[in-house]
């Protein structure tokens, strides 16, 4: 009996009393007893699954507490056995519904501990201990809320990175999925940044604390997951307001049907068959019980929340989850969410020199700059440290570099500073976008090296995975130069782009988005799509702001709606498509449960449906919506299949 | 001043019990129970002590629901 293992102890005791009262049940139905000894040997098994529910009703009628389910089985399972009393002695279908009732409360209780489990075990990146290197130099596990930033800490491998940090000694691979969703593991070394929550899986690793727990990246996601599921969707607020107004109408419902019938029918000069509309009354109260769409929506959301920080996708609230499926247009900022961020070098073209040789001088003349420029030109000459001299570097502000490399001058720099030495320089001739750098050596020209951003390697994909998901709109957003966001636009299959933008004019173009939405009344949400770096104004202005990439980046975590992991976009379509599915689940839940007890209501009137009608309609349809909830922990793929989606 | 603590309940229903019990406990400005993370956060007044008052607010859930535990 494995399952029972997860059970608790309240879940366990429940089922005993289930499973005992279902047994004296069928024993008592063997006994040949009559009158009031019969009615005792019934009453055992009915006190002894229904006693807490009889308890509880009591207590809520003595604590003056509005009508609530206890209540309602209360007075359905009593008035089902007065009933049997004077009519046929049957009083298994009283027993009957408090059994059921029983044990669809157990299963709901089990289901929602189940996916509470779920959901908590992928999120499993809470660090229980750091490692502190002791005078003796053994290994002391402490709270990782004592270490303070800038101490020491040693991970050994197998364990989790209790806190933000870079590297000071090792090297090893770690795992991000509990973070990002990514299964592939990620190679460190020396002086790189790694991130509480990871699992450290090969070698022994030396850490620099840079941030304190609290602040640590774990900590914030712990925290944001936490917090997602307090904030509550509008489907959530209307089922609390529907349930607030069906179990009175219901109950009202009960009381008219059990006294209006029978007293036309006297006045008609027939007899009252109080009875017959008494049972029917307490198939109503059976009915009336919201139970199902109160446990189901809000864990359809929980499962939905769940499933997507599985994903690498954390989603701040059930709110957000709810408009991300409404979304029909998506913005996006180019640097870093489209494009990688990073220059690189796209073209070398020397006039005499080797291609390598054009690179090798660039790159030191760039030796010691800080320049991101700098930076891609030493990434693409990976050699430059060699024994070539490199001195009297002057920086020219506005046209570039000067330097001695081996005792020839060389300038690196545009157009202007060609102009200015009076080197025979020429365009680019493929129109390449980008930075140009010309080189000169002595004065003579040598040709230009180009360094553009590159699109990220699932732009494209990324974009029509969303056209195929039905975005209607999408639409860039740069700072940089028109050709250069033209250029990128047409290759991605953007509908629209602004360029030249500052990231004022961003917000700016957002809102007159919105505004135009507003205008045509048209009631698609606008998301936007950044990787959280200068952008965080507009995360907060559109109706859903999504930062990417944005592990570490404070700014963008508090800012956006939604916190892709890592940065890939295609999460975007994928997040998109995890919550229709989780709204669509709602919906079904919703639509279905309300529909089923509705029908019940109507087939127990008309005297069509009897107790174990009332039954399945009650705790049937309770089962059924959680088990349709806990569909949304399964997490979608990124791409919609639409009938074009394949060509 | 906000504080989280820990819960054990059963059903949704009678979270919901807790967080308006909890609600009108004198010295809380405001209370929210997440059901789905077993987690009562608590918004005390400005004079309140939160560790005088949580006992109250354990009290006055108990009442509502007999099967609920508050963890101070």
């Amino acid at each position: 009996m494995r399952w029972l293992e997860g059970l608790s102890k309240k879940q366990r005791t429940n089922l005993q009393r289930i499973i005992a009262a279902a047994l004296l049940l069928l024993i008592i139905a063997w006994l040949p007893l009559t009158g009031l000894p019969r009615f005792f040997a019934y009453a055992v098994p009915y006190l002894l699954v229904g006693y807490d529910v009889l308890y509880k009703a009591w207590k809520g009628i003595l604590n003056r507490q509005p009508l609530d389910e206890n209540l309602l089985m209360a007075i359905a399972t009593l008035g089902a056995m007065s009933l049997a009393i004077y009519e046929d002695g049957d009083y298994t279908e009283g027993i009957a519904v408090m059994l059921f009732y029983q044990i669809g409360e157990l299963f709901q209780s089990c289901a929602v501990s189940k996916s509470r489990r779920d959901i908590t075990a992928l999120m499993d990146i809470r660090p229980d201990y750091a490692n502190i290197e002791g005078a003796d130099g053994q290994l002391e596990q402490v709270d990782p809320e004592e270490v303070t930033t800038g101490s020491l800490i040693i991970v050994q491998p197998g364990e989790k990175i209790p806190l933000d940090g870079v590297i000071t000694a090792g090297k090893s691979t770690l795992n991000t999925a509990a973070l990002t969703g990514e299964s592939l593991p990620r190679e460190v070394s020396e002086g790189e940044e790694v991130i509480s929550g990871s699992v450290n899986l090969t070698g022994l690793l030396k850490i620099r604390t840079t941030k304190e727990f609290d602040e640590s990246t774990a900590s914030k996601i712990l925290a944001l997951v936490s917090e997602a599921s307090s904030r509550k969707s509008k489907s959530e607020a209307f089922i609390t307001r529907f349930a607030r107004a069906y179990t009175p109408a219901v109950v009202s419902a009960a009381a008219v049907l059990a006294l209006i019938p029978p007293l036309a029918n006297l006045g008609l000069g027939e007899t009252g068959d109080w009875g017959t509309w008494l049972y029917r009354a307490l198939v109503f109260l059976v009915i009336s019980c919201p139970c199902a769409l109160v446990i189901s929506i809000p864990l359809t959301f929980f499962a939905g929340l769940g499933g997507a920080s599985r994903a690498g996708i954390l989603v701040k609230g059930s709110n957000y989850l709810e408009a991300l499926a409404e979304v029909d247009t998506v913005v996006f900022d180019k640097t870093g969410t489209l494009t990688k961020g990073i220059f690189e070098v796209t073209a070398v073209h020397p006039q005499t020199l080797d291609r390598q040789e054009l690179l090798h001088l660039a790159a030191h003349v760039e030796r010691y700059s800080k320049h991101p420029i700098a930076a891609s030109l030493r990434a693409a000459y990976p050699h430059e440290a060699d024994d070539c001299r490199v001195e009297a570097i002057q920086e020219i502000a506005g046209q570039g570099i000067k330097a001695q490399v081996n005792g020839h001058t060389v300038h690196l720099g545009n157009s202007k500073l060609m102009a200015a030495i009076g080197a025979d320089w020429h365009k680019c001739s493929q129109h390449l976008t980008g930075t140009t750098l010309h080189l000169a050596l002595d004065g003579e020209y040598e040709g230009h090296v180009v360094i553009s951003d590159v699109l990220k390697p699932t732009a494209k994909e990324a974009i029509k995975a969303l056209q195929a998901c039905g975005i209607k709109e999408t639409v860039m957003l740069t700072g940089d130069s028109k050709a250069v966001a033209e250029k990128v636009a047409g290759e991605l299959g953007i509908s629209r782009v602004y360029s030249e933008l500052l990231p004022a004019g961003k917000v700016a173009q957002v809102e007159a988005i919105l505004e135009n939405k507003k205008k045509s009344h048209q009631k698609g949400k606008v998301a936007f799509t950044g990787d959280g770096i200068n952008d965080a104004p507009v995360l907060s202005r559109a109706d859903i702001g999504i930062a990417m990439g944005a592990l570490g980046s404070d700014a963008a975590i508090e800012a956006a709606d939604v916190v892709l992991m890592d940065d890939e976009p295609l999460k975007i379509s994928q997040a998109i498509r995890l919550s229709r599915r989780t709204l669509a689940i709602v919906r079904e839940n919703t639509w279905g449960a309300i529909g089923i007890k509705l029908l019940f209501l109507l087939l127990g009137a008309l005297g069509l449906s009897g107790m174990w009608g009332a039954i399945f309609a009650d705790v049937g349809v309770t089962v059924i919506a959680v088990l349709n909830a806990t569909r949304a922990l399964m997490v979608p793929g990124n791409t919609c299949k639409t009938a074009f989606s394949e060509t | 001043m906000k504080k989280t603590y820990k819960i054990e309940v059963d059903c949704a229903n009678c979270a919901d019990k807790m967080e308006q019990a909890a609600k009108k406990t004198k010295g809380v400005k405001d209370a929210s129970v997440n059901f789905m993370m077993l987690k009562m956060k608590v918004e005390f007044e400005e004079w309140a002590d939160p560790a005088a008052i949580m006992p109250k607010v354990r009290e006055n859930c108990k009442k509502v629901e007999d099967d609920c535990e508050v963890f101070l």
